[in-house]
Order: C-alpha cells, then sequence, then structure tokens
C-alpha cells in the first residue's frame, strides 16, 4: 500500500487518466455482460411470463423441469449430434486441403479465396442459398443425387434428414476456417524437424505420423474446441431453414432457449436454459485456455 | 523437373480444383438462379445458364421489401459499431498497456472474464433492460438504432488486440512526449494509433464483418420494418415469398452477401493473417 502523502500530483494524474480511459468501455461491458450474467443467474430461479404478471421465486424449479423435460434433452442431443456430425470430417478434410496448399502453388490467392469465401458470407444468404439447393423436387443436391443412380431426399422435410442437411452446411462453411488456422499451424513447423528425418530416410506418411501430426496438436485442439463452441451457439441456420422442425428434430439448444424466451416469453426458464449453455461453454472454454493459453498474440 | 514431379503437382491441382468446385458451387447456383424467371427456375433437371438473363429480378427483389432502409440500417449500424468499438477500446488498451494504477490486474482479469461469456447467455436481461429504457424513451429502448448499437460499444476481445500491439512501443518515446507537453490523449492520437494501424484495421474489419453478418440479436430487437437489418430483412423476404420466388430469392441473397464479399477481396491479407493470430472465429 503506498501512503498518499509520498503520491505525486503527476501519479494522481497518471490514475485518474487510466480510470478515465477504462470507463467507458467498462460501462458498456457493465451494462451489457456483466450485470445481465447476474440477472440470469437470479431469473433463472424464477417463474416469469412476460405481460402476464409479476416474477416469483421458485428456487430450482425451473432447473427441475429443464432436466426432466424430454424437449432439452432433445435439443442437446440434437446441437450434439450437429458437432459430432460436421467437427471430425469437416477437421480431416481441411487437414487434407491445407496440406495440399502448404506448398508454392501457382494461384494459391485464388484457392484460398475459394475455400473462404464461404466463411465470411453472411450465414442467412448462404442458408437460403442452401434451402434452394435442397428443394425436394427441383433441387440441385437431388439432381446430383439422381444422376449417379442415387433415390432423392426429402431433406428439410423429414425429421431423419434435416440433421445432416444442416450437418452438410455446416461443414461447408466451416471449412475455410479451419484450412486457414491450420495452414497457419503448418507453417510454424520448424523446417529442419523435415530435413532431418528425410536424412534418416523417413518416407512421406513417416514425415506426417512422426512430424506433422504431433506437431499441429495444439492447432487440431484450438480448431476442435472452436468448433464445438461455434455448434453450441449455432441458431442462424436453423431459424432460416427449418424453424427447429421437422418435428422438432433441428431445434438446438440456442434455438430452444429463443422458442422459450422470445416466443412463449418464458423468462426464467429460458434464463434457466442460457445457465445451462453458458456451464457448457465455460468448461470448454477452460479447458482451451488450460490447454494453449491465451493465443491473442498480434504480430 | 523429374516426370514424378509434375504427375504429382497435376494430380495436387485437380484435387485442389475439385475442392474448390464443391466450394463456390452454391455461390455460382446462387448467381445461375438469380438470373432466372420463375418457370425456368423450377425446370427439372436444372440448367447452370439461364436461357434469357431475367436481370429484372434484382431490381423487382430490391422493391419487393424495404432493401435500401435495411441496408441504411445495416451500415449505420455496423459503423457505429465499428468506430465504438475501436474508440472505448483504443483508450482502455493504452491505460492497461501503459499507465500503473490500483487494480490494475485485477481489472485486467474481469474483463478477461467477460471474452468467457457467450452472447446468447446476456440476451435476456439486455432485452428487459431495453424493454424498460424503452418506457423512459422510445430511442433507448427496443427496436431502435440504440438497441442494435449500444450493447457491441465495447468488446474485451479489441481492448486485448489493440493492447498487444501498444505493449510493443518504446517507453522513452512516450517520456520524451509527455516532457514536450504532450498530454496522455494527444500522445495516444498523435502517435500509438498512427504506429498501431494493423492492429486497429484487423480490430475494425472483425468488428464490422461480425456485425454486418449478425442474426440473433437484431432478430429478437428490432419488430417493425423500419428498424430491420439487411440480414432479418432477407429472412423475412423468404417468409414473405413463401420461399417460392426463387430467382428472387436469390437475387435478394446476392446483394446481400456482396459488401462483405467485395471487403473481403480488397483486405484479405490483413484477414486471413487476423484469423491466424488470433484463432477468431464468427
Amino acid at each position: 500500500m503506498i501512503s498518499s502523502r509520498n503520491i505525486s500530483r503527476r501519479q494522481w494524474g497518471e490514475w485518474l487518466t487510466a480510470y478515465a480511459f477504462l470507463l467507458p468501455s467498462f460501462i458498456v461491458l457493465s451494462v451489457f455482460i456483466y450485470y445481465p450474467v447476474v440477472y440470469a443467474f437470479g431469473l433463472s430461479f424464477q417463474r416469469w411470463r412476460l405481460l402476464r404478471g409479476p416474477a416469483a421465486f421458485i428456487g430450482l424449479g425451473n432447473y427441475e423441469f429443464l432436466f426432466s423435460s424430454e424437449e432439452f434433452w432433445q435439443a442437446l442431443w440434437n446441437t450434439f449430434y450437429f458437432a459430432l456430425g460436421s467437427i471430425p470430417t469437416g477437421m480431416a478434410v481441411a487437414l487434407l486441403i491445407a496440406l495440399l496448399l502448404n506448398r508454392p502453388l501457382r494461384g494459391l490467392a485464388l484457392y484460398r479465396t475459394a475455400y473462404f469465401v464461404p466463411t465470411i458470407t453472411s450465414l442467412v444468404a448462404v442458408s437460403v442459398v442452401w434451402m434452394w439447393i435442397y428443394h425436394p423436387d427441383v433441387g440441385l443436391m437431388n439432381y446430383f443425387l439422381q444422376s449417379v443412380g442415387l433415390p432423392g431426399v426429402r431433406w428439410l422435410n423429414e425429421p431423419g434428414s434435416a440433421m445432416p442437411a444442416l450437418i452438410l452446411l455446416g461443414i461447408w462453411r466451416g471449412m475455410g476456417y479451419n484450412v486457414i488456422i491450420y495452414l497457419a499451424g503448418l507453417q510454424n513447423i520448424p523446417q529442419h524437424l523435415y530435413e532431418a528425418a528425410q536424412i534418416d530416410g523417413a518416407n512421406r506418411w513417416q514425415l506426417f505420423r512422426y512430424i506433422t501430426w504431433p506437431m499441429l496438436t495444439p492447432t487440431s485442439f484450438l480448431i476442435l474446441i472452436v468448433a464445438v463452441i461455434n455448434s453450441f451457439q449455432s441458431f442462424t441456420q436453423v431459424h432460416v431453414m427449418t424453424q427447429g422442425g421437422p418435428l422438432g428434430s433441428t431445434t438446438v439448444i440456442v434455438y430452444y432457449l429463443y422458442q422459450q424466451a422470445f416466443q412463449q416469453f418464458n423468462m426464467g426458464y429460458g434464463s434457466a436454459i442460457a445457465m445451462v449453455l453458458f456451464g457448457i461453454i465455460l468448461i470448454l472454454t477452460l479447458i482451451q485456455t488450460k490447454m494453449l493459453g491465451s493465443r491473442v498474440h498480434y504480430q | 523437373m523429374t516426370f514424378a514431379k509434375q504427375f504429382e503437382r497435376v494430380v495436387i491441382h485437380l484435387l485442389l480444383i475439385a475442392g474448390a468446385a464443391v466450394m463456390v458451387m452454391p455461390f455460382l447456383w446462387m448467381i445461375s438462379t438469380s438470373l432466372k424467371s420463375q418457370a425456368e427456375a423450377l425446370t427439372y433437371p436444372p440448367q447452370w445458364i439461364p436461357t434469357e438473363f431475367a436481370w429484372s429480378n434484382y431490381a423487382r427483389a430490391w422493391q419487393a421489401a424495404p432493401f435500401p432502409r435495411y441496408f441504411l440500417n445495416s451500415g449505420i449500424v455496423a459503423v457505429a459499431v465499428t468506430l465504438g468499438e475501436l474508440a472505448t477500446g483504443a483508450l482502455a488498451a493504452y491505460a492497461f498497456a501503459r499507465l500503473r494504477f490500483p487494480g490494475r490486474d485485477a481489472l485486467f482479469t474481469i474483463y478477461l472474464g467477460s471474452m468467457m461469456i457467450p452472447h446468447q447467455m446476456t440476451i435476456i436481461p439486455s432485452f428487459l433492460l431495453l424493454n424498460t429504457l424503452g418506457e423512459i424513451s422510445p430511442a433507448l429502448g427496443l427496436d431502435s438504432y440504440f438497441a442494435l448499437i449500444a450493447p457491441f460499444l465495447a468488446s474485451a476481445f479489441g481492448v486485448f488486440l489493440l493492447r498487444q500491439s501498444f505493449l510493443t512501443i518504446p517507453n522513452d518515446l512516450e517520456d520524451a512526449a509527455i516532457l514536450d507537453g504532450c498530454g496522455r490523449l494527444g500522445f495516444l492520437w498523435r502517435i500509438v494509433l498512427p504506429l498501431s494501424r494493423p492492429a486497429l484495421a484487423t480490430l475494425a474489419l472483425f468488428a464490422f464483418m461480425g456485425n454486418w453478418n449478425s442474426y440473433l440479436w437484431p432478430l429478437i430487437v428490432t419488430n417493425s420494418n423500419s428498424m430491420r437489418t439487411v440480414q432479418i430483412g432477407l429472412r423475412y423476404f423468404v417468409g414473405q415469398e413463401g420461399a417460392s420466388q426463387w430467382g428472387l430469392l436469390m437475387a435478394a441473397a446476392v446483394f446481400v452477401s456482396i459488401p462483405v464479399v467485395v471487403l473481403y477481396l480488397f483486405v484479405q491479407k490483413q484477414f486471413v493473417q487476423g484469423i491466424a493470430a488470433t484463432g477468431i472465429r464468427q
């Protein structure tokens, strides 16, 4: 503790400047992040239907209802299914593409753009395009299937095929991001490791198996966690393409929250769903920070 | 070059071209359909090249819903959020990077913590807060620019990104400037910001794109047609057309996509480097 007598005027000035500089961002973060978190926590113990009278404290009532509700488990399973369906395949293909791109190639920028554009385009716009691609009668997807002798699928209209349709879109859209991150990881592998191994007569598979893959573990881990967090936050494509249907087969957790809080106006129950979602994402984020440290560094 | 090497090169290119074709095909299909008449859009088997280019789809889609207004709204919101995030981020980053004050580390940890909060967790309280503020003044309530902009005027991510950059500026530079009577704010404005252009540009890019493409929050807080952003407008346009006028829908999807794609083509190097450096994903 610094005694106040020894504090020079200049130091006071520095403190005041610092607090003044922090004030704007602190106000915004407080009003729209810190306070909402505390408030959502409190709300999750209340029964409150907006426009239907005052809130009532019900303790763990929302959570009891949540964990015994088939809809909630269905939403959790749908989210999990989406993640499981899109992430491993998407990562494997992205790694393959990154390995192919990781060399001086003619047209590299063009390839990179082609793989990356789906990632940056508005998800609403690409969702509308994919609705059209999945059109059961005249869609491009069924046309391809039929041209190789497979039967057409009623993609978004059947409980069995709606989620696979969203998974395909998810793989396609996440590809560019994963390729970019994998490429960055590949470029960080020291070249001399390969040179040493080649002198020892290692073949290509061995180079990949014993150098590339182990050296890419942190990168793969980063992609995995980011992708899982992202899957658990998916909402837009569901709201645009399927509205959670058919028969609730694409109601992912955030869509369930949206239905409860903003269509039924169950603010307390919606907050309980938000708390569960927060718990899941917090665990994932902590794993990520523990394994990787903060990756926010700028060269 | 040996034959084997040459053969390998060809195979690699073929694989990459096949992959790239799959990636861009939906976009080509979107553009193709956007130039078809209603009758031709629904012909089977599908044709890639329209027999007659229905350019009028674009004008019709543009007028079938208040798209000019949607674009104006999205532009106002994305620009305001970007400028706000840069301003609040630069001030806070400067304090964290270059000033000493009691509670600095604790505050920094608190900022760090806000990055762990998923946006979906804050939407219910933020919605209720704006609902209450709206009773004081409609301009501060739901369905206003304030509701679309205010929650995003600061981000911890922005503070971190800029702080990293500000830390690299030598201290003697600052001492000299302060002695010359250039105040803290003057030093930040004249020296720190010009030296941190790459970081500022990266943050501006992420802020703008993220906001232009955002969906859940504007969906929740807007309910009048005049306040909708481009993304929400497009979604309602699909509902309004009953997902049948595919030519018009694809034309609308094209012009909603164009701004961000064009922006990306201009700054792709910076964008790709930024993503690789930060691991951020929207």
